[in-house]
């Protein structure tokens, strides 16, 4: 990381998304465990979650104001566009994960584009992969718990409808979608999004100071500074979006897991 | 053939660069074209069916997380190259 002015355009490589501990951890089993950049944002996104949460909802009024407004428009979204389209009049039940959900990842990504942090935790892999365990669990006990062991497997794996002869191809194609690539993209497109869209931001911002230092194109550098301020603009947008996708699609597997067969 | 414009550069290291350029631009015209026909469909179905517009974007929202993924898929194994 270099926080100077560059006269020279240093592209962005994956390394920035390496941090140093700080100061000594410990090790366990052969894995270090210590605090740094990326463990202190996680935390800092879970004591924001905490924070809104407690003030919004301390003293909860019939006629709402302020943070409590705000508060519910978001769940009041939650519900009626995730919960209760993907899940139905069950959908209730799992307000508290998809709300969680959708907070948390939203808290996590928008530390992406504000000045001073500009970097999500959720662009590595790591935590993404764990939110979309807890999704993956959550599916199949959801499943298991309706339809019992057995009548899971066959409700994953053996869709109806379809011909006798197709069940040896069916089957595995059937069970590898469901059960192993769900988690997996899930977690990539949470982890890709973020990452691509720190790189934009730092390839837009870097050379927007590249260009400005460059002599005659320094008019070129205007517009990729005003476009670079667009891009901020977009990626808020692609962290809410993201933070949707991720609650519905959450909602989604829930709701298939759930449906009795037709 | 690889090994042929490996023996012309004489440089593994330009032919990465290259390969990782190639996979972000390859991955990216697939879901471009989904995109746009899924979000096109999407427009034509909400101008239709105004009241059933929630339920449409709800589900091309869907779509477009999983579109999405496929080029993410091309970043993100761009740079494992």
């Amino acid at each position: 990381m270099t926080w100077c002015l560059l006269a020279e355009f240093v592209a962005p490589t994956t390394k920035d998304f390496v941090w140093p501990c700080w100061g000594g951890g410990f090790r366990i089993l052969g894995f270090s465990f210590c605090l740094n950049f990326i463990i202190f944002l996680v935390l800092l996104s879970f004591a924001a979650f905490l924070l809104l949460f407690y003030l919004a909802f301390r003293q909860p009024k019939i006629v709402p104001s302020g943070l409590q407004n705000v508060m519910e428009v978001g769940i009041l979204f939650v519900r009626d566009n995730i919960a209760r389209p993907m899940i139905g009049p069950e959908g209730d039940r799992f307000m508290p994960l998809l709300s969680t959900l959708f907070f948390f990842i939203f808290l996590g990504n928008i530390l992406e584009v504000i000045p001073g942090v500009n970097f999500s935790a959720n662009s590595r892999i790591a935590f993404p992969l764990i939110l979309a365990m807890v999704s993956w669990v959550t599916f199949n006990v959801v499943g298991i718990k309706q339809h019992g062991f057995i009548g899971y497997l066959k409700h994953v794996m053996l869709p109806p409808g379809a011909p006798l002869w197709l069940y040896p191809l069916l089957v595995p194609i059937e069970f590898i979608t469901q059960i192993v690539i769900r988690p997996i993209t899930l977690s990539v497109r949470l982890a890709a999004n973020l990452l691509a869209g720190h790189f934009l931001l730092a390839v837009f911002f870097l050379g927007t100071i590249a260009l400005l230092q460059s002599g005659i194109l320094a008019i070129v550098g205007v517009f990729a500074f005003a476009l670079s301020v667009v891009l901020v603009g977009f990626e808020i947008f692609v962290s809410i979006l993201q933070a949707f996708i991720f609650a519905i699609l959450t909602a989604s597997y829930i709701g298939g897991a759930l449906a009795e067969e037709h | 053939m690889l090994r042929l414009v490996a023996e012309v550069t004489g440089n593994l290291d330009a032919l990465k660069t290259v390969g990782r350029g190639l996979v972000i631009g390859l991955a990216a015209i697939g879901p471009g074209v989904g995109l746009g026909i899924l979000i096109g469909k999407s427009v034509e179905a909400m101008a239709r069916q105004p009241e059933y517009a929630g339920q449409v974007r709800a589900t091309m929202f869907i779509g477009i997380g999983l579109i999405e993924a496929l080029a993410l898929f091309g970043i993100a194994f761009s740079f494992i190259i």
